[in-house]
């Protein structure tokens, strides 16, 4: 047994929290989401310099990390920092790119390019394998016709990684050039001030090659991309836990500080209880990763269930101790705790992952 | 990171297992499994069998009979052992009096009560809460007056633990009541033969005779029953508290309860299929396999961190508060599992032999939960918990 960061982790861990700290916030952030790009240039190619990118993959393919432990490590200090730029898209395509041995990846991990996965449609709720997006195989190419929704910093791509189902009815996974003929997007802003757009392709040609395999390979994206968001929520918590702690400590009512209620200090320690457990989660769905497939289903399950019920506990929380003030779009806090509620909206929330568990144990 | 034990670890793991399976009699497993109240002679049994094999005194050293055990090796036992639903072994000599002689006591102490602890000669029961002395332990009202080579005891001590079966208990007495509640406090071994103690048992609300209360009336005790400094007492006491608790999670337990309500579900039938089927019910017991997977998790990564030479501290009550509720939580589901049959009750006083009334799994499902009650308000209740939590973690 050991639960401790390796070194690697660890710097790196150490330097992204500095950088986090010292050169981004959430004025960067807010700032980035308005912006057409939707996203913060400088900040991403300093994020690819510090190698966070590169630490999401393993060597065989170009990065020098790539296990689960990294990646928890590399999310849950981006969501301290509630880093807003396209490193989960990232994640996520690059893993597709990655297992169908695209030289791709490369341009992913140096910076210079942005690759986004466009998996879910309008009416597909959590579902991978619910695509009514259609991949129509032509002698010279493939025509692509559907809709995808919310797809976080589709504007800011090179490439979309979308899923379509063929004539025979499986489903694919092709790599679109965004700026291909047919391509539409309507941007927009997420409650948690993250850009993100609807898709629309309307018969956009890409070639053979762009067909980089089977759904399997989506689903082997959101996991990653599952365990990224559980752990990004981690950091968040962590924050929003000591942000109202230092409240409960200065906030002075009835002449004195309103950490002295017990009614509050026991709200509090029940947080704390909650989220050791909700890290025990993280931790065991990082060590199942590697695993057989069923023991990984199960373990992302209970963690993203996990996560959704006590991330969306802690923003409630934290919200309700700070009273008015958090409230307020202008404290640090209602972003860290809008990104918390959110995350239970991407890949399945806590109810979909409990059913997901369930009939996963009767197995 | 790494979630999984060393060689060493998974090859002493395979031999606790091994041991379980040929020493432990199945006639024990089942009554602990189904809940049944173990007598004195199935208690003494199983700890003979264990104490036969070295593996008794599970908190102490070598050199005095202990198995040596480091915490990671602890755990390891504590786990395979109420999953394979052996007896528990009575704390209150082996796990707690032991640990405070060790290291507090008299070489004369040491050589007297350690020996007679492994041999099961004496049955000792902690004679700590009082009747005004509960969550504010520090409240003692028992006295403690010196008259010669004598202490005289006069008090009485409440919520004991099978002090019907035992013959020693030890004491948190007042010797001094001139400063703060925490000072004046002895801790004091008393002889439950002793002329003016009397034992008188508390029926809980199951109808179980687990606990009692103890008179004591001009009891007169050998000085040389002190344990440590007179007035120390609160210390010693404590010491017990900051020493390893990653038991409170009582996780084996919980998995053993939690394997056993899947077959019960599976058992009984909602709708015209089995009520493991029934989504509502699967979506509750889903949410405890969950919140108990990651308390396994949480509780080994508290091994992990004291194994390194940390401290449990503070962080133990988190696995006492998550545990505890746990392991109620199942209790809850078990005795909804069973439907109407959770009403009949049927006691099962030692020489009462009832048959039992609807499937033999459900007669001890609302006795048990009625039971597990008493997790969240002993050793610290969990609101107790949180207070420790608000001044040790969050620093409020």
């Amino acid at each position: 047994m050991d639960f401790t960061l390796s070194e690697d982790q660890q710097s790196l861990v150490d330097v992204l929290a500095r950088f986090s700290r010292e050169r981004y916030g959430i004025a960067k952030r807010t700032a980035a989401a308005g912006a057409e790009s939707g996203h913060d240039v400088a900040t991403w190619a300093q994020l690819a310099e510090l190698g966070v990118i590169g630490m999401l993959f393993s060597s065989e393919v170009g990065g020098y990390g790539g296990n689960a432990f990294d990646i928890m490590a590399v999310f849950e200090t981006l969501g301290h920092g509630l880093v807003g730029e396209p490193v989960l898209p990232a994640l996520l395509a690059g893993t597709v790119l990655a297992a169908a041995g695209s030289d791709a990846l490369d341009r992913l991990i140096d910076g210079s390019d942005i690759a986004v996965s466009a998996f879910y449609e309008p009416t597909s709720r959590y579902d991978l394998d619910r695509v009514a997006t259609t991949a129509t195989e032509q002698s010279q190419d493939w025509k692509i016709d559907g809709a995808k929704a919310v797809v976080h910093h589709a504007e800011a791509a090179q490439t979309l990684i979308v899923t379509a189902r063929e004539a025979n009815g499986t489903v694919s996974v092709f790599a679109v050039p965004a700026a291909a003929s047919g391509v539409t997007m309507r941007g927009y802003v997420t409650n948690d001030g993250i850009r993100a757009a609807e898709v629309k392709l309307e018969g956009v040609i890409v070639p053979k090659a762009a067909k980089l395999g089977g759904v399997a390979l989506a689903r082997d994206a959101v996991d990653a991309g599952t365990l990224a968001i559980c752990a990004e929520a981690l950091g968040l918590m962590t924050w929003l836990k000591d942000a109202t702690l230092e409240y409960l400590r200065t906030r002075i009512q009835f002449g004195k500080p309103i950490g002295n209620n017990q009614v509050l200090q026991h709200r509090m320690a029940d947080i704390v209880v909650e989220m050791e457990q909700a890290r025990s989660a993280v931790i065991n769905a990082a060590a199942a990763m590697d695993g057989p497939a069923d023991a990984r289903a199960l373990a992302l399950s209970a963690a993203k269930y996990t996560i959704g019920t006590t991330a969306t506990m802690v923003a409630e929380e934290a919200i309700q101790m700070h009273g008015g003030i958090g409230m307020t779009e202008e404290l640090g806090l209602s972003h860290f705790a809008k990104r918390a509620l959110m995350i239970d909206h991407q890949f399945g929330d806590s109810d979909h992952h409990l059913r997901r568990y369930i009939t996963l144990s009767a197995a | 990171m790494d979630l999984s034990y060393t060689p060493e670890e998974t090859q002493f793991r395979d031999e606790v297992r091994a041991f379980l399976d040929e020493a432990l009699p199945q006639r024990l497993s089942d009554k602990v499994r189904d809940g049944s109240t173990l007598s004195k002679a199935e208690v003494e049994e199983w700890q003979a069998i264990l104490s036969a094999r070295g593996w008794l005194a599970t908190h102490w050293p070598r050199e005095y009979g202990g198995t040596g055990w480091n915490v990671v090796e602890r755990f390891i036992f504590d786990v395979e052992s109420s999953r394979a639903n052996a007896p528990s072994i009575i704390p209150f000599g082996l796990s707690m009096l032991a640990p405070v002689l060790i290291k507090f006591g008299s070489d004369a102490q040491k050589e007297r009560w350690l020996p007679r602890m492994l041999d099961g000669e004496d049955w000792w029961c902690q004679g700590y809460s009082e009747p005004g002395a509960g969550s504010d332990l520090a409240n003692v009202r028992t006295t403690a007056v010196r008259d010669g080579d004598h202490y005289v005891v006069n008090g009485q001590k409440t919520w004991t633990t099978m002090a019907q079966h035992a013959n020693m208990i030890f004491c948190l007495v007042r010797t001094d009541s001139s400063g703060k509640p925490q000072e004046g406090i002895s801790f004091l071994l008393v002889d439950m033969t002793s002329p003016g103690v009397e034992v008188r048992p508390i029926i809980t609300l199951d109808g179980d005779h687990e606990v009692n209360e103890v008179f004591f009336k001009d009891v007169r005790v050998p000085v040389e029953n002190l344990v440590g400094e007179e007035g120390l007492g609160w210390t010693y006491a404590k010491y017990l508290l900051t020493y390893e608790r990653t038991t409170m999670a009582g996780i084996g337990a919980s998995r053993a309860a939690l394997e056993r309500l899947r077959e019960i579900a599976q058992a009984e039938q909602s709708d015209g299929k089995p009520l493991i089927e029934d989504l509502l019910f699967a979506m509750r017991v889903a949410r405890a396999d969950i919140a108990l997977k990651n308390l396994e998790t949480t509780t080994m990564r508290v091994v992990a961190a004291t194994a390194q030479g940390g401290s449990t501290g503070a962080q133990s009550s988190i696995l006492k508060i998550k545990g505890t509720e746990l392991r109620q939580e199942i209790s809850a589901l078990t005795r909804r599992a069973v439907g109407a049959y959770a009403q009949p009750f049927l006691p099962e006083r030692e020489g009462a032999n009832e048959a039992p009334v609807g499937p033999d799994y459900a007669v001890a499902a609302t006795p048990t939960y009625l039971n597990l009650r008493k997790l969240s308000i002993y050793g610290g209740s969990n609101e107790i918990q949180k207070n420790i939590m608000t001044k040790a973690i969050l620093g409020l």
